[in-house]
């Protein structure tokens, strides 16, 4: 959401105040510790080695980004086309059911080497047909997109839950959980790939789908930047008036990029699903979508703004349970805080010290001010 | 020619005058909008501000009724030196505003919006019950009959600008501002208004007329001032001064755009238009039953009012919006509603489309140079591959259209919003013209250029009717379609209500046309004259 | 008969109490988005002052300080909420989202580090929550048939709030459109501009706006964990903010249809439970599930048009910029 009105050069604008918004966060966060009778230094210390420290607490962190990074660029690619896409949370979830079904259908027939593109395929077309609504609604009859993908949120959690206690649950079992997949269905951790090069790793669930998270993030970058559709995509979002004039039709465009959308937040499924939990269960994508707007808002929309933003967002959950682990007045609820607080200063005070970056850069300096 | 600030007959031992303007200056920051404005609006007459589009006369109003807060200067009401910082201060000191875009709530009752602001108390009904006896009373007074129990916007716009009338007498101004009132009614409307405002200032209200159409200020006002390019330039006394006087007041020493160019050879009509008409979703009639053709090596000139349909046609035939009833055919290829051509169709049917609103449309301002440059051609496989766009080429074509069209700064990286007016404008007909267009629709091609700007475009579009092209253009410039246009035709309403050949072309009778009063005015001129 | 009836009776009394925090949220929202600011944020302000409620009622032991809490919680978060997009012009649904996700983790965090009971606080009892009232001869009338269930089971026997929460409906109705105050609100979020030229301070107006949402949301904050509760739950709202909003839409932004969604979204709630397992006539066994969604789907039906058209103060969403 580049404001074209701003007078402040792009390395200002795009560089500086986002780093100041999350610094204020963080400030805010510290205060907040202190105030709860702890150290922030030492928590932030505590956070830093629980994220980074050693090789187990790196695989989680990279694990954590690796949602981060599926439901971040959902958020950015909706935004892109000017849209607010706030049912991630229901993608992610309903594109985990898509992956699960593929599995438990074929799992007992294909090698991995034909499951995996069919889950991804079907992760994609889960995520992208659970945002396809919305988007239908809002293109063809204007119904508010924050509010239907609301409102799709609540409805997958339901649907979910009837799925798994009245259909898809293990015969013969209390918890609501699918069959565990056979191995042929799981995609390899990190630990065993790395195993056969010879290079021994602790254990984490990070698994192969940050490669493929980071193969979108190059995906995503060529697409919005480079090709046609991006461009159009791009156009509507700017100006939808433009874009129509320029023969494009924004209804194509938002059910388009809404389903784009979708698609990435599924690959959660991936992750979480194929990689990780080899059954499907409950609530399996919480927390994950929401936190796709943060890092979104965090990384400017773009892929290498949030494969950063997801990182840290990444390092905060690790570190944050590691903090929790360590120090009981903490809970990993911190994190959410923290991350609220990201949301508020990146997202909702985006523009608050805007003008008066805009004053300091003039008096510091004069005359170079980019002519409006 | 006298630029002074004292009004130039009212008259010593008078009462104090209703408004004394002094050195009001304003900027918005490249633009000087007001530059020591000095204004004597004597108390209870009819005060005409005339300047062209741009002159900094709503800028002007807007400060006297608070909306904005003049650089320096000093507002005095009724005699007094009157600090006015909101509208709030203004209504406090008995100045009430209609503005050119009704300030009205659509779902409001008429009665709700002229309560608003001024309820009489916490509690709405006993305000209400009070409102409904003196809006009976102002009805009575001034003839501005209105159902207090109708919502706003169910009501014609004529009866909206009561409402607004009402609103402003309601809270007992006695100084009322109209901003180009007249815009947007028809002459019966317009006559209806005129009589209103003589019925209020027969009780003693002053009205200020803002208007860029003498007609108005020679039929209704006590005097008149004339602004131009943000100054004050004249104050007459209506009487006392011509329709050509004040033309050429306005104009000033302007640089009479005339260009060169040789007589047409029209060829064959590329576009033909037959009966085309466009309802839009509010069931207002936006166009209706428009024909017209347009032949290669011709420019034909639409003049008219903003909001007389104009746009609409422009929307229609560049395939933007299908038209409700009618069909036009562009080359071989016929358009109706059920056979609509988006503009992407229309591109490839070889016809250009330069919009009336390059923000708006014309451009992305938050898109790089290169990327504006390319906007509806974007699909051509000379930007994109299969996949890819082929950036480069885009960077390097963009390049070759900034040297050719003199636009600068010459850096297709730039955001398109960090070039001024006229170098965006230079940008997007670059895009249309270089692609050779057999059909060029173009929409005010001057707005917010600069001179020497107008003069290359101006050029541009010669040289592409001599290269054959059929041009449409549309303009409320009545300068510039004079002098570009080989034919013109004026639009009213929605309807081509008169065409004129360049040589017989006539501003004063176009100006008429564009009124839709030219045969009255006719008459009624060959009356009193004879 | 009988047995039926005093089910039917217990049903609507179910719907009673689940409806109270809905409607006080919904209205809330309602006079905010009268004023052309769209909050998603119900949800994060119901639940600060869950919290704020039920720790202050547990350290004073009064149900009404820990009422006067959540307000001021619930207030001050909506007060954060028009810093953003009324001073600052954020973007009012990512404003909404941040107050959530905060209010989601601040409430736990201080739980714990205040309580130690891993994020809840201790349950209430005493003056410390809001007694349930009855009316005079409740028990008298009990066993009259009919009159004497519904006197004594549905009308008496509620908290305080709950009746205060009804009585809103009809107050937000009279302040919106009968006094001065609801004429400008809702010119504000139809048409910004002609409240400004007509000298009214169209930021006041939505801070304003914004307090008496805030307000509200306290109320039905507090009710859930001193009112219906006894004590802070984490999450304990469980997106019954968002029901809100669903019901605000469905009511087409107007007080009297917003209590009838409310109830009608309640009353789902209310026998979701009842209905687990029971073969219904004609649809078989209805997922408990899919009655738990249907306030969702039928707001997502209601603003795809097919039932009536919902339509939004027009200028809700939109920062107000003065136009040059």
């Amino acid at each position: 959401m580049a404001d074209p009105s701003s007078k402040l050069p792009t390395w200002v604008d795009v560089g500086l105040l986002p780093l100041i918004n999350v610094a204020l966060a963080f400030v805010v966060s510290g205060l907040l510790i202190a105030a709860l009778g702890q150290d922030p230094f030492e928590a932030t210390w505590i956070m830093l080695r629980g994220a980074f420290g050693y090789e187990e607490s790196l695989g989680y962190t990279f694990y954590y980004t690796t949602n981060f990074i599926f439901t971040g660029l959902a958020v950015a690619v909706a935004f892109h086309a000017g849209l607010f896409n706030i049912g991630g949370e229901g993608q992610a979830y309903i594109g985990g059911l898509g992956v699960a079904i593929a599995c438990l259908a074929l799992d007992q027939y294909l090698p991995f080497g034909l499951l995996l593109p069919i889950c991804i395929l079907a992760a994609a077309l889960f995520g992208a047909g659970w945002a396809f609504i919305p988007a239908y609604l809002l293109a063809k009859r204007g119904s508010h997109v924050v509010i239907t993908t609301i409102m799709f949120n609540f409805i997958a959690a339901s649907l979910m839950v009837y799925l798994l206690v009245n259909v898809m649950i293990k015969p013969g079992q209390m918890s609501p959980e699918s069959r565990e997949f056979t191995s042929n269905a799981w995609l390899p951790y990190m630990h065993e790939v790395l195993g056969w090069f010879g290079w021994e790793v602790a254990q984490s669930p990070l698994n192969l789908s940050l490669l493929w998270a980071l193969v979108c993030c190059v995906l995503v970058w060529g697409l919005i930047w480079h090709t046609r559709w991006g461009y159009e995509i791009r156009a509507v979002g700017a100006n939808a008036d433009a874009a129509v004039y320029a023969g494009i039709s924004p209804s194509k465009i938002i059910i388009l990029a809404m389903c784009l959308s979708g698609a990435l937040s599924g690959f959660v499924g991936i992750n979480e699903i194929m990689g990780v939990q080899h059954r499907l269960l409950l609530d399996f994508a919480a927390g994950y979508g929401f936190t796709g707007i943060a890092v979104s808002l965090m990384g400017r929309n773009h892929p290498v703004g949030i494969i950063l933003a997801a990182l840290l967002f990444g390092a905060l959950y690790q570190g944050g349970a590691e903090l929790a682990f360590e120090n009981s007045a903490f809970s990993p609820d911190l994190i959410v805080v923290i991350q609220g607080l990201v949301v508020l200063f990146s997202g909702a005070l985006s523009y608050m010290l805007r003008g008066p970056m805009e004053r300091l850069y003039l008096r510091l300096s004069p005359g170079r001010l980019v002519e409006g | 020619m006298t630029v002074a600030g004292g009004a130039t007959s009212s008259g010593t031992g008078h009462p104090a005058p209703a408004i004394q303007l002094r050195g009001i200056n304003k900027r918005f920051s490249p633009v000087h909008a007001n530059r020591d404005v000095n204004l004597v609006v004597p108390a209870g007459t009819i005060h005409g501000i005339v300047g062209e589009n741009g002159a900094g006369k709503s800028t002007l109003m807007s400060i006297l009724y608070g909306f904005y807060q003049a650089d320096s200067g000093v507002i005095e009401v009724g005699g007094q030196v009157c600090p006015i910082n909101s509208p709030e201060d203004a209504l406090a000191a008995g100045i009430g505003m209609v503005h050119q875009h009704f300030m009205l709530v659509d779902v409001f009752s008429v009665l709700e919006n002229i309560l608003l602001g001024a309820e009489g108390g916490p509690l709405l009904a006993p305000g209400m019950a009070a409102a409904r006896k003196e809006i009976a009373r102002l009805e009575a007074d001034y003839g501005l009959e209105v159902d207090p129990d109708a919502l706003v916007g169910d009501l014609a716009v004529g009866l909206r600008q009561r409402v607004e009338l009402l609103k402003a007498l309601y809270r007992g101004a006695n100084i009322l501002i109209l901003d180009e009132p007249t815009g947007v009614l028809t002459p019966q409307e317009a006559d209806r208004l005129f009589e209103i405002l003589r019925a209020m200032r027969d009780r003693g209200v002053t009205v200020i007329l803002i208007t860029h159409k003498l007609q108005e200020i020679m039929a209704i006002t006590d005097n008149v001032s004339v602004m131009r390019a943000g100054q004050m330039v004249a104050h007459r006394e209506t009487a006392q001064t011509t329709r050509e006087e004040l033309a050429e007041l306005m104009v000033g020493r302007k640089v009479l755009l005339r260009v060169e160019k040789s007589v047409a050879a029209p060829g064959d009509a590329l576009l033909r238009a037959d009966g085309l008409s466009l309802i839009d979703a509010a069931k207002v009639t936006r166009l209706d039953g428009v024909s017209l053709d347009l032949r290669a090596g011709e420019i034909v000139g639409i003049a008219g009012v903003t909001g007389n349909g104009q746009s609409e046609l422009l929307e229609v035939l560049s395939g933007i919006l299908p038209p409700s009833r009618g069909r036009f055919t562009v080359h071989d290829r016929a358009i109706d509603q059920d056979h609509p051509c988006t503009p992407e169709e229309m591109r490839d049917l070889n016809l250009a489309h330069v919009p009336e609103d390059r923000q708006r449309m014309g451009m992305i301002s938050a898109f790089a140079a290169w990327e504006t440059a390319i906007l509806g051609y974007h699909c051509d496989p000379a930007y994109t591959g299969p996949i890819l766009l082929k950036t480069n080429a885009i960077i390097d074509d963009t390049d070759g259209k900034m040297a050719r069209f003199d636009v600068r700064p010459a850096d297709p990286q730039l955001t398109s919003d960090s070039f001024s007016g006229g170098n965006q404008q230079k940008l997007v007909l670059a895009r249309e013209i270089e692609r050779q267009p057999d059909i060029l629709l173009v929409g005010q091609p001057t707005r917010g250029v600069d001179i020497g700007a107008i003069e290359f475009i101006h050029q541009q579009l010669i040289d592409m009717r001599d290269a054959g092209c059929a041009v449409l253009l549309v303009s409320v410039e009545l300068e510039e379609i004079l002098s570009l246009s080989d034919r013109i035709l004026v639009m009213f309403e929605g309807r081509i209500v008169g065409e004129v050949a360049a040589a017989d072309a006539d501003a004063r009778i176009i100006g008429l046309m564009m009124a839709n009063a030219h045969e009255k005015a006719e008459t009624e001129g060959a009356a009193a004259h004879g | 008969m009988g047995e039926d009836f005093l089910l039917i009776i217990l049903t609507f009394d179910a719907t009673i109490r689940v409806s109270v925090p809905l409607i006080l949220a919904a209205l809330a929202g309602l006079i905010v988005e009268r004023s052309g600011v769209i909050d998603i944020g119900l949800e994060g302000k119901m639940l600060a002052a869950a919290f704020a409620a039920a720790a202050a009622a547990y350290a004073t032991n009064s149900a009404w300080l820990g009422l006067g809490a959540g307000i001021v919680a619930s207030v001050l978060l909506a007060l954060l909420h028009g810093f953003a997009c009324i001073t600052h012009r954020g973007n009012q649904i990512v404003s909404g989202v941040a107050i959530n996700i905060l209010v989601s983790g601040l409430t736990v965090l201080l739980g714990i580090s205040w309580f130690s009971l891993g994020g809840q606080t201790p349950p209430l009892t005493g003056d410390a929550r809001f007694k349930s009232l009855t009316f005079p001869g409740a028990e008298a009338v009990r066993d009259i048939p009919v009159l004497g269930p519904i006197y004594s089971e549905l009308l008496s026997g509620h908290n305080i709030l709950v009746y205060l929460a009804f009585l809103t409906v009809p107050m937000v109705w009279w302040l919106v459109y009968r006094t001065r105050f609801g004429l400008r609100l809702r010119a504000t979020g139809e048409n910004p501009a002609a409240v400004d030229t007509a000298g009214i301070s169209v930021i006041r107006m939505r801070y304003l706006a914004l307090i008496l949402c805030g307000i509200l949301c306290g109320i039905a904050g507090s009710y859930f964990s001193t009112g219906h509760g006894a004590g802070f739950l984490r999450e304990m709202t469980a997106g019954k903010g968002f029901i809100a909003l669903a019901a605000m839409i469905f009511g087409k932004w107007r007080p009297v249809p917003v209590l009838f969604a409310c109830l009608l979204f309640g009353f789902l709630d209310a026998i979701a439970i009842r209905l687990q397992g029971v073969e219904l006539p004609l649809i078989g066994e209805m997922p408990v599930q899919f009655i738990q969604a249907l306030p969702y789907i039928l707001t997502v039906v209601l603003l795809a048009g097919f039932i009536g058209r919902a339509i939004a103060p027009k200028a809700s969403g939109v920062p107000y910029v003065k136009e040059h």
